[in-house]
């Protein structure tokens, strides 16, 4: 093979390799935030077992929930704040109701902050895991379970469980056509 | 240009085509540097005109002339049009002349790709300014395309300028394979690495950069056609994404992009530094090896322009550090430069001006970058009109005074004549004051908190604006004489002999002026 030819080759082939790297950059900053809690993503549902022995603290956590731009629904905790204990399980319970005469679909994205406690805030069960569907004036009633990890820093006093209603009607029935 | 060099073509067996087909078919490397040459020139007077029509908009406070609406896209289109359509062209352009005749190569090492890479171009910028006349008008979310922006809130035509991206991505890409492959593969025998001249080592460099991130831009532009159009959810946090992800994408292609547009422009100052100074360059070696440490940095300080997303403390000083220490081999380039001219015997050719005025005006756009670079003040200048003047400071005096310097440098080389001296001084001066005009005052407004991005402001910053107009007027103008100089020169002027500057040194001072349309059909011998 001639020498540029071979260059040639290389070349491509680096091409190739930086687009795909470019779509690998999708999972790895997905794992990344994971891990260090950036941007407050938390993981999907755990279930996490601890020594009998930890030490439980007092740590408050703030509930706060908004509708994304033009999202109808009204949307809203039970409870603003509570005073709750490490290790102990919670839950809280959150209302959708959909006050516009048609279906939609709606998807709740949670984040947490401050940011290094987000990977301390489990989630054993939560509405956010799937959509939401909802008939014209249905009203819904979802909890949320989770329990805080005892192993929270303790320069983290507060933390703020927030989620944004996302209006996902026309992007689900771009899927379920394409499906 | 082609004037000129038709008067030479019958010294050979096959001189180039006549008329129009002549330069759609060429696969000259001379042609269709020419071609990238005025095709950017072109693209350099329609994003100037831009950005006149933005600085008459903010000539005085208050709504003046065009509708916020119509500003956004000016705005978006002046930066896209000068990164991608003048200054990346310019300097393929004068890669396609210079290096092979710089390695003694008779072509570039892919003509016919050389003929693809450049004639796509025109049809990217054809599509990208076609959907201004389309409803919902042009791209108008900035250069940088940040979704939601660019994707949620999209004017229509967004997809048109997805494809226009990918277009000028893949031209870029094709330009770079051929650049790097005509290097490594095609020099002459006895030019190894260490004695390449430093544009041809600046552009192997570059090249190496592009094909790495251009790439991402196009995996980029791919995302936000999915989640535009085929319900996927890469930037859309409803569906599980994230919009920050796009700045992480685009910014691990922008930052190397921006040293895409300022490493040959040291090459090319490095040699006419050198010539004018009429010694050899101070510390060749350590210039390369300065080129390559920016390079690789690059790669590696991209959220420096994102500082204020909301980054993990040990984030925001990683890249802080590694930002900083880019001012490390910059500086060993900036001092090599200055070590020249040192005890050099010095004349101030048109050329020279130029690159002096860089090496001047480009230090103090690398020191108002060290400035944004330090985390907790970047919270204070971001997106303001510090952030515009430094980026100007690089990008103007920096990037585009380099190939100005590069053009008058090789003018003679080209055309066969001499530029008007007088005329291009003339140009320098006009250049070099109305452009410190235009971008100093800028740092002033940033400072004192001016945003960018805005077709209105606030009372307290308008005689700064007015001067700022002023200044951007002044220049836009001035560079219609340096039109008029390269039309000058290829029909009349003094014969240029083949050395062209007194004790120029390379191998593209050795052929006849004007270049011979073949050169080095027998590799020269180089010891």
């Amino acid at each position: 093979m001639k020498a540029a030819t071979k260059t040639n080759l290389k070349l491509v082939s680096l091409v190739l390799g930086m687009f795909c790297f470019g779509f690998a950059l999708v999972p790895i900053y997905d794992v990344f935030c994971e891990i260090t809690g950036l941007n407050g993503k938390v993981s999907g549902p755990t279930i996490t077992q601890y020594d009998e022995n930890f030490d439980s603290r007092e740590i408050k956590i703030l509930f706060v929930t908004k509708n994304n731009e033009n999202m109808a629904w009204n949307f809203t905790s039970e409870k603003r704040t509570i005073d709750a204990e490490t290790g102990t399980a919670y839950t809280v319970d959150y209302t959708f109701e959909n006050p516009t005469d048609y279906p939609m679909v709606a998807q709740a994205i949670p984040s947490v902050s401050p940011g290094k406690g987000a990977q301390y805030f489990h989630k054993t069960e939560c509405f956010c895991f799937e959509e939401q569907l909802l008939q014209p004036g249905e009203k819904l009633t979802m909890p949320v379970r989770f329990i805080i990890d005892p192993d929270l820093p303790d320069d983290v006093p507060v933390l703020t469980l927030g989620y944004t209603l996302f209006d996902i009607t026309e992007s689900h029935i771009k899927l379920q056509a394409s499906n | 240009m082609s004037a000129v060099i038709d008067s030479h073509s019958d010294d050979h067996h096959h001189g180039p085509a006549k008329g129009i087909t002549r330069w759609l078919y060429t696969t000259n490397h001379k042609d269709i540097g020419t071609l990238y040459l005025w095709f950017s020139f072109l693209m350099l007077f329609l994003g100037g005109a831009m950005a006149m029509v933005i600085r008459a908009e903010l000539f005085e406070p208050g709504s003046q002339i065009v509708s916020p609406e119509f500003y956004n896209q000016m705005l978006t289109n002046h930066g896209l049009i000068m990164v991608f359509g003048a200054v990346m062209p310019a300097f393929v352009g004068l890669a396609n002349w210079i290096i092979p005749m710089q390695i003694g190569a008779p072509d570039m090492a892919l003509p016919r790709m050389n003929n693809l890479s450049f004639w796509i171009l025109p049809v990217a910028f054809g599509i990208l300014i076609s959907t201004f006349f389309m409803e919902g008008g042009g791209p108008n979310f900035g250069w940088t395309f940040y979704a939601p922006l660019s994707t949620t809130y999209a004017p229509p035509t967004v997809t048109f300028f997805i494809f226009a991206v990918h277009i000028m991505g893949a031209s870029s890409i094709m330009g770079s394979i051929n650049i790097i492959t005509t290097i490594l593969n095609m020099r002459a025998p006895g030019m190894t690495f260490m004695k390449m001249p430093l544009f041809t080592w600046t552009w192997l460099i570059t090249a190496y950069l592009l094909i790495a991130v251009m790439p991402v831009l196009a995996g980029a532009v791919t995302m936000m056609l999915m989640d535009i159009h085929f319900g996927t959810s890469f930037f859309n946090a409803a569906g599980g994404g994230d919009p920050v992800l796009f700045q992480h994408i685009f910014w691990f292609f922008g930052h190397p992009e921006v040293y895409i547009m300022i490493l040959p422009a040291f090459g090319i100052v490095s040699h006419i530094i050198e010539t004018f100074s009429r010694k050899p360059i101070f510390g060749y070696t350590s210039m390369v090896y300065a080129i390559a440490s920016i390079a690789i940095l690059s790669f590696i300080v991209w959220a420096h322009h994102m500082f204020t997303v909301g980054m993990p403390i040990a984030g925001e000083l990683f890249f802080m550090y590694t930002t900083m220490l880019i001012a490390i081999p910059t500086g060993v380039k900036v001092f090599n430069w200055l070590s020249t001219m040192f005890k050099g015997s010095i004349s101030f050719e048109t050329p020279m001006l130029f690159s002096i005025a860089f090496v001047a005006l480009f230090t103090i756009g690398g020191l108002s970058g060290l400035m944004l670079a330090i985390a907790p003040a970047d919270f204070q200048y971001h997106d303001t009109y510090f952030v515009v003047a430094h980026f100007h400071y690089v990008l103007v005096p920096g990037a585009i005074f380099g190939i100005i310097a590069g053009v008058y440098y090789w003018l003679p080389k080209w055309t066969g004549n001499m530029y008007d001296e007088v005329l291009g001084k003339t140009h320098f001066w006009m250049s070099f004051i109305s452009v410190n005009i235009t971008f100093f005052p800028m740092h002033f407004v940033g400072l004192a908190g001016m945003p960018r991005r805005i077709p209105d402001y606030a009372l307290q910053f308008a005689d700064f604006n007015m001067v700022i107009s002023i200044g951007a007027f002044i220049f836009g103008l001035t560079q219609l004489l340096f039109l008029f100089i390269i039309l000058k020169s290829i029909f009349a002027g003094k014969q240029a002999t083949s050395e062209v500057w007194e004790g120029a040194k390379g191998l593209e001072w050795t052929v006849a002026s004007p270049a011979p349309y073949h050169t080095f059909e027998t590799p020269p011998e180089v010891k």
